[in-house]
Order: C-alpha cells, then structure tokens, then sequence
C-alpha cells in the first residue's frame, strides 16, 4: 500500500510537495484516504447537515418565505398534534404501507418463481414482467388515471363485461386505495429480478436432497427456499417500506390528494405545506416527523425481523 | 447474469420419469405465465391503442381496442403543444451532468472506501449507509431553503450541483462492492511500476469497472429523466422545464385532451424502453447488485 517508494530530500520541491513529504506513511495513507471521500464527506456536510440544522432552527419559527422568520416556540409542535389533516395524511401513508408492501412483496416472489421455470421463451416473459417497473412516474400516473377511468377506462371495461358494478375508482375514497395498491404492485419487476436471482444462487443439490428424503413441492418451498431467500426478502421489505413512504407523483397527478383527501400522501401533504401554503416552518416539523417514522420504521423492522432472517454465510 | 442466459444449475441433473403431478404442475405454470404477462402487458396496448384514437372514439364505451381510423397526429399535435424540443434539452442537459457527475465522484469515493485503510473510514461509510436509507423526500424542504438562499431558484444548479459531491450513497455502494472485486494485486503491480494513488484509481480501476460505470451510470440517466419532485420543486419558468416537469403540466391544462396526453406519454415512456432493449444486461445487472451484494 506504499504510495511513494523513494522519499525524496525534504528540502526538494514546492512548499507542499516539503509538507508532504515530511509526513509518515500511515499519516500519508490517512491524508490520502480522505482526499478520496473529501466529495461525499462536503456533500453532507452541505447537502444533509446544513439542510437539517436549517430545518432544527426553523421548527420553532414561523416563515412564508417573505417576511423574516418569526419564533414562535412550540407552536408548530402543538399544531401538528392537534391537526386533522395531518393524522388523515398519516393514516393514509401507513394504511397503504401496511395492505401496499406485503401484498407486492408477495407478487413479486410468486412471479419470480414462475419466470424462474425451464421454458424456452421464458426471457420474454421476464422481460414483459419486468417492463411495467421502468415506465417514467408522470407517464405512468397518466396511464392509469386512463386505466381507472369511470366512464371509458379499461378496468372498469373489463369488469362490467363480467357484469360487475361500475366502479368510481378515483372518485370513491373507498375505492381509491385498492386503486394506487393496483397501480403499485403492477410495478414490481425490480424486486422480482432481486428474487429472481435469489432463486437462481440457491445450490440445487438443496433440492435434490430434499427430494430424497420425501419433500414435496410445497415442503421444498417452505423448507429450502424461503429460509435460503430469507435475507432477500428482507431485503426487499425494508426498500418496500421506505419507497411505500414516498407516494408522490401518481398522488399528486392522479388524484390530487383526492377524493376527500384519500390519497392525501405524507410527502404530498409535506410538500403542499411549503410549497402551496407557504407554511415553511411547519413543513420543516413534518420533515423532521418524516424522517422519525423512517427511523422508527427502520429500527422496528431491523430489531423483529432482521432477527429471523437465515444468513447461509454470516459477514460475507 | 441476463434475461437470455439459461440458468446454470438447471442442466438436466436428474432423469426420473415425468409424473402425473409433474405434468399438471408444467401446464399450470404456463397458463399462469402467460396469464400473468397478458394482465402486465395490456396496460401498454391500452397506451398505446388509446394515444392514437381520434378524440370522439376515445370517449366511446365499449372501446375499441385497435383504433379506427388510427390518428398518429396526436403525437404531432401534442409534442408540439408545448415546448417538447426545449424540455427535450434541459432533460438531456440535467441528465448528462449528473451521469458525469455520478460515475466520476461515486467512483472516486468508493475508491476511498474499498481500497484505502485510515481511521474514520468505517465511521464514514456508516454514515453514506445511514443516508442510502434516507429518501430525499425528508430533505425536501429543508434542501430547498437552502439552495434558495443561495439563489439557486429557478435555476439547474439544484438538479446538477448536489451529485457532483460524492455522487449518492446508493452509487458509492454500489461501486464500492464492484472495486473489492477487483485483485488487488493489480493495483500492487501499478504501484511498484511507480503509480500513485490517483493513478491507480484512473489508469487501474476505472477502465476495469466500465460495467459498473454504465449500470450507475444508466440508473442516473433514468432517475434524472423520471424525477418529478425535484423538477416541479426548483423550476419556476416553464422555459427550465425537464420532460417530466412538462409532462405533468401538460396534463394539468390539458384535462380531457386524453388522446394527446397518452400520446405524450407513450413518447416520453419509448426512450427508456428503447434504452432498456438496448442496454437489458445493466439494468439486470444493476437491479441484482442492489440487492444481492448487501
């Protein structure tokens, strides 16, 4: 790990090339360490610091941007515990989180298995299963408010052609959810291609040993691949959770928050408060809430089962 | 690993004779295939079937699904509606700078991280793991305040300056992972033959790591043409606009013109399926590290 072999006369060169030379190796190796990661450490210090002290000192200021900052103490706190809006955005984000995550987690993981068969055609299945996760967000929430549409979508097409009800999927709060769970796990090919590859490491001499002592096809499942998958799945929950937090642009271009704040979506109601209503200091607070729940959330996920999760080998 | 790879583990290991139950087993698994890739693929015919109807036939129940007469003009009329061609340049001027921002600063960094050993560098790497899992929607606003006292409002600063500092921690993982692939007694062979440090990172690393390169780099490309938030948060004149900031305006004042604004998206959408066929390995390829690599 020598940078320099031969060390020069101290008394050669520019003044800094002097400094340098004067230095150990190990120190020349710690200096060297930190020009390499001198990029990320700046950027957080600009880009994630300085924002979140920005955000610690606006918490107990009132601005709109105009007038000066006004400190206004715990205001903002108090406001929050007692706002209806906020506890409906909440309940709207966790509701979706809670129905949204499994459910596309176990999409995902069904499709995985099937695009996981010996077929020659199966590369075009993969790849049609996977298209559906790369369409750009605004060209997507365009598509589907379409899809959904009352009187002339597709899906509401498809199911009176079954004789079922017209169904007012973006108009109905009832409704609206099951909508946006659609669209989302519509869009799973990336934690299917994750699982994919999962299924594809498994040693398949798992199998065959199971197989000889007496495993059927379901035991197989239950007892190779999801303890052999299980890091995996965790994997893919914890990004489940963190991106099922972020709903933004099919909220704000589908529905509009809509129907009677039914898709009222935290980051949709965090970016409404500052950028609509001009309510900085409050949308710093539900920034920062935002960020404890994915502490929390994190932290829960991690703790109850992370601590479940079969690792075949340990700190690799 | 790609899609057209056959599965190594799957060569003809054993020869039992096909049971009942293997057979039924084979005919549920393509019906459910093909059952599956009708209900994933429809929402594109319908796209695309719907972008190119006349006004009248898209608002007629039951639809029709191959349209008639075919309007390709909706492309024309709603490319041209609003300033596609502008929109068409800032993305691809955002998109750009932040690829060369990416691939260059995550590399540099994940260098720093892989291969080098001096105190604090755990307690840093912590730290851009700490911030993978932050979505930046929690630095939204606070962010925002900031690049407005900096009178950066309105401009692409906001868009292109932030990924010049360490390129995000996602990338920085991800290349990170890629460079302990690497033997090392590469970069000892360069260092004997009088290469410095940099030098080992530019003539040694980087040329070995173009498949990562372009994974992140393609992964950028594609999060700077899709990202909204971003866009609508810091461009003010419509003039700045990226393809999605214009897209979604372009729905708001076009409310019921939805044959012109499918066939919007269906032109926005073509390029990344475009470049999806063309580059199919390093999207697997990416999708994949992310995951399996943690």
């Amino acid at each position: 790990m020598t940078t320099h072999l031969a060390n020069p006369s101290p008394t050669e060169g520019f003044w800094l090339t002097r400094q340098y030379n004067r230095l150990t190796l190990r120190q020349r190796r710690t200096l060297m360490g930190y020009v390499f990661i001198a990029p990320f450490i700046l950027g957080f210090l600009f880009w994630w610091l300085g924002p979140a002290a920005v955000a610690g000192y606006l918490t107990f200021h009132k601005w709109n941007f105009l007038a000066a900052p006004k400190f206004v103490g715990m205001a903002n706190f108090s406001k929050m515990l007692g706002d209806p809006i906020l506890a409906q955005s909440l309940k709207v984000t966790i509701v979706f989180s809670v129905i949204s995550v499994p459910l596309g987690l176990v999409f995902a993981f069904f499709l995985a298995n099937l695009i996981n068969a010996k077929f020659r055609f199966i590369a075009i299945f993969r790849t049609i299963y996977f298209l559906p996760s790369i369409v750009p967000a605004v060209a997507n929430a365009i598509l589907w408010a379409w899809l959904f549409n009352t009187e002339f979508g597709l899906i509401n097409y498809v199911i009176r052609a079954f004789g079922g009800p017209k169904i007012g999927w973006l108009q109905d709060p009832n409704w609206v959810m099951l909508a946006f769970v659609i669209l989302t796990v519509w869009g799973v090919g990336g934690s299917m291609i994750i699982f994919l590859a999962g299924l594809q490491g498994i040693p398949q001499i798992f199998y065959e040993a199971a197989e000889i002592d007496g495993a059927g096809r379901w035991q197989r499942l239950l007892y190779v691949t999801l303890p052999m998958m299980s890091p995996i799945i965790f994997f893919n929950l914890v990004i489940g959770f963190i991106n099922s937090f972020q709903v933004f642009v099919s909220a704000l271009l589908i529905t509009n928050g809509g129907p009677q704040r039914a898709t009222l979506f935290l980051v949709l109601h965090i970016w409404r408060t500052a950028f609509s209503s001009q309510k900085m200091g409050y949308a710093a607070v539900l920034s920062w809430l935002l960020f404890a729940i994915l502490m929390l959330l994190s932290f829960l996920v991690f703790r109850y089962i992370g601590s479940r999760v079969y690792y075949e080998n340990p700190g690799d | 690993m790609g899609f057209n790879e056959k599965p190594a583990e799957y060569v003809e290991s054993r020869r039992r004779p096909k049971s009942y139950g293997d057979i039924f087993f084979h005919w549920l698994t393509v019906f459910l295939l093909v059952f599956f890739a009708v209900v994933m693929i429809t929402p594109f015919i319908w796209l695309l079937s719907s972008s190119l109807k006349t006004q009248i036939n898209i608002f007629q129940y039951p639809p029709q699904l191959i349209p008639d007469p075919i309007v390709p003009e909706n492309y024309v009329y709603a490319l041209t509606y609003k300033p596609f061609g502008i929109y068409f340049r800032n993305t691809v001027l955002v998109a750009g700078l932040n690829v060369i921002a990416v691939v260059f600063t995550s590399s540099f960094c994940a260098y720093g991280f892989a291969r080098m050993r001096f105190p604090g560098r755990d307690f840093w790497f912590g730290i851009v793991m700490a911030t993978l899992f932050l979505p930046y929607a929690v630095l939204l606003v606070p962010s925002f305040i900031v690049f407005s006292r900096l009178g950066w409002v309105d401009t692409f600063l906001p868009l292109v300056v932030p990924p010049f500092f360490g390129g995000g921690a996602f990338n920085i993982f991800l290349m990170r992972q890629f460079f302990r692939t690497i033997p090392e007694e590469i970069a000892d062979a360069a260092r004997i033959d009088g290469c410095s440090e940099f030098g080992v990172y530019w003539r040694i690393m980087l040329p070995l790591s173009k498949p990562a390169l372009i994974t992140i780099g393609i992964f950028t490309f594609l999060f700077a043409w899709n990202d909204l938030i971003g866009p609508i948060t810091y461009l003010r004149s419509p003039d700045n606009f990226t393809i999605a900031a214009g897209l979604a305006s372009f729905r708001s004042q076009t409310d019921i013109s939805w044959d012109l604004q499918l066939a919007a998206s269906t032109a926005v959408t073509l390029p990344v399926i475009l470049l999806f066929f063309l580059a199919q390995r390093y999207f697997i390829q990416g999708v994949v590290m992310t995951g399996l690599k943690g």
